[in-house]
């Protein structure tokens, strides 16, 4: 059993194993994006850099924890999944539901990321198995995506409305950091981003499901032939994948303080970015993406208006997919 | 409201035919094609905001800036294709869908297209000819519902599309398409230039897109950005499974289907404010594509053979 995981999670026989393969690239990212901060900090002063560095640290908590889910989906399933942004939408309204009924926000919170993470369970049981069953073409997966994103955001549209809501926290009182400042909320936000990131890589590392799930987004075929129980697998996947979800709405109601029913699909393409960045399929690239998107997002903020954040997100998705459709942790192989 | 309101089903009627332009191209890509262009929606928005810009920023005439504005399109099309035609299906969708909210964001954002206020006071022309042919239209007794001189210019323009994609799709150029559709390889074995028929396709349905984006322009009397958003795209891909793949018939009647249906709701009474009744709308849209795709994947008048897609 354990031979045969090596063998479906590594690469070919003779190769080094990917999760040495993947530190030097990690490393190399990491060196590009210090030497960014530092040539900026030559540009805006280091204090605007450092302060631009924090918030983009804020956001790519929840980039990175939403990607991770989208990455294992389409890395397993081939399923590119449009309504992975609403589940992040799914998972604040949630929040928002359940702490309405008295619980406080955050154990609010944990209920709402457990049930999101049954609900995409239930989804793949009513809508994802039948569909693979069939050998459903691409065309019929993407439409089922997008039919099942515009029931979601609808259905919680429908009940919660439209309206922009706050998240019914402290948003106003901030903490200072030397010369830096971050909303209170926001740094709970940037650890609770950061120590969860560090677990889904730990577990994904060290863990004996975590290293299926990687075998099974490397290799699908593979893996099963290695005796890995792909439904049992498949199914964990949906579980995981809408929990993180769920979580990372819930980070990304409380740094921005308000949301509405569309944010999940607005983040959906800065999701796609993180995990076309990381080599979608990659859970470990998908991480690293969502740290790159949200620096990038912020610190273009030095240099252009607020605004055109969103715009740098869609511009290195679409540059990312036509000069490296593989991404930054991808590997050597061709997916095709 | 009476169920036999004339101004409204002409509204219907108005949106029906604007859709089944709009999805007209997307039946040409999708269908006939098999690419999945996500970004039907930024072509529009493209197409209608250079016509309104050509028209209230430049002073052109509108008859002109139309046409103008179809080859800005297409241009745009062209740009697009250029660039992400050698993806994979799945990835080309994405790069298009990302193209469509760049297009939205800087309309929105940007100084020269009026942001979020939009644009306003591009169809004096289209008025003047309205109210002309409505005097017209009273003389024989047909003068209730202001708006049927634009039902009657949307429904020419979609038949007369419709006939000139059917020719089209008969002429060895449409065989192609479909060849290219069914297995890309072989195409390109038999000395087809691949590449430049999928840019032609991705061209005609930017154009396409514009048509539409003309009379939704004058239907809604001025432009913004959020009009355009990736939803209309959608919407247009409820019309196109409802219809059938691989049938431009099959879009007339999946755009009078889907708009009867969804703008029919409102005569249920349902006990619904008016932003849960849209709601429900789109919810009926998203559960016809999940339905349809599961189970009835040809759509009413598509045939499956037809629709084997591959990535």
């Amino acid at each position: 059993m354990t031979r045969g995981l090596e063998a479906a999670s590594g690469a070919p026989p003779g190769a080094p194993e990917r999760r040495f393969e993947s530190i030097p690239a990690a490393a190399r990212l990491a060196a590009v994006l210090i030497a960014a901060a530092i040539l900026m900090s030559f540009a805006r002063g280091p204090i605007a850099v450092g302060q631009t560095t924090l918030n983009g640290l804020v956001s790519a908590g929840y980039l990175a924890l939403g990607a991770v889910g989208l990455t294992l989906v389409f890395g397993t399933l081939r399923i590119i999944n449009f309504a992975h942004g609403d589940l992040l939408t799914l998972g604040a309204y949630l929040t928002f539901g359940i702490s309405a009924l008295g619980l406080p926000f955050w154990p609010a919170a944990a209920v709402a990321v457990a049930l999101t993470a049954v609900i995409a369970y239930a989804l793949d049981f009513i809508i994802w198995e039948p569909m693979r069953r069939a050998r459903t073409s691409t065309l019929q997966l993407f439409l089922v995506a997008i039919g099942l994103a515009i029931v979601i955001r609808y259905t919680i549209q429908f009940f919660a409305g439209s309206q922009v809501r706050g998240v019914g926290q402290d948003v106003l009182t901030s903490v200072n950091l030397g010369p830096f400042h971050l909303g209170a909320l926001q740094a709970l936000v940037l650890v609770v981003g950061v120590v969860a990131i560090a677990a889904v890589g730990l577990a994904l590392a060290f863990t004996r499901l975590g290293k299926q799930i990687r075998a099974l987004s490397d290799n699908m075929a593979l893996a099963e032939v290695c005796g890995i129980d792909t439904r049992r697998a498949v199914r964990l996947i949906w579980l995981i994948a809408g929990g993180l979800a769920a979580l990372a709405g819930v980070l990304y109601a409380a740094a921005v303080g308000s949301v509405n029913p569309n944010f999940g699909f607005f983040i959906l393409l800065g999701l796609f970015t993180a995990a076309v960045l990381g080599g979608i399929g990659s859970a470990y690239g998908a991480l690293a993406g969502g740290v790159v998107i949200g620096l990038a997002q912020e610190w273009s903020t030095l240099f252009f208006n607020t605004r055109w954040k969103p715009v740098v997100g869609f511009a290195i998705l679409i540059v990312m997919l036509l000069v490296m459709p593989r991404g930054i942790f991808g590997g050597g192989r061709a997916r095709s | 409201m009476s169920f036999f309101d004339l101004d409204f089903w002409v509204g219907v009627g108005i949106v029906a035919g604007i859709y089944g332009i709009f999805t007209l191209g997307l039946q040409l890509n999708v269908g006939f094609t098999g690419l999945i262009n996500l970004g039907q929606a930024g072509f529009m928005c493209v197409g209608a905001y250079a016509m309104g810009m050509l028209v209230v920023d430049a002073g052109w005439p509108l008859g002109l800036a139309f046409p103008a504005a179809i080859v800005i399109a297409v241009a745009a099309g062209a740009l697009v294709g250029l660039a992400s035609l050698r993806l994979r299906a799945d990835y080309f969708g994405i790069v298009t869908i990302a193209f469509s909210e760049i297009v939205r964001y800087v309309f929105q954002n940007a100084a020269f297209a009026g942001g979020n206020q939009g644009i306003i006071g591009y169809d004096a022309e289209w008025r003047a000819f309205q109210s002309w042919a409505s005097e017209r239209l009273a003389a024989i007794g047909l003068g209730e519902a202001a708006e049927v001189p634009l039902l009657v210019a949307v429904w020419a323009t979609l038949l007369l599309c419709l006939a000139a994609l059917r020719a089209l799709q008969l002429s060895p150029w449409g065989r192609v398409l479909k060849a290219i559709r069914e297995d890309e390889d072989a195409a390109a074995a038999l000395g087809k230039n691949v590449f430049a028929f999928k840019l032609q396709s991705l061209g005609i349905a930017a154009a396409l897109a514009t048509i539409a984006g003309f009379f939704l322009a004058m239907n809604v009397t001025y432009l913004y950005p959020s009009e355009f958003d990736p939803s209309f795209t959608f919407f247009g891909y409820a019309v196109l499974i409802l219809g059938g793949f691989a049938s431009y018939g099959g879009v007339v009647v999946g755009a009078v289907l889907l708009c009867a249906l969804t703008e029919g709701l409102r005569f249920l009474d349902l006990p619904l404010s008016a932003g849960q009744a849209g709601s429900l709308r789109f919810i009926i849209v998203g559960l016809i594509l999940i339905c349809l795709s599961m189970f009835r994947p040809q759509g009413l008048l598509g045939s499956k053979a037809e629709m084997q897609l591959r990535a």
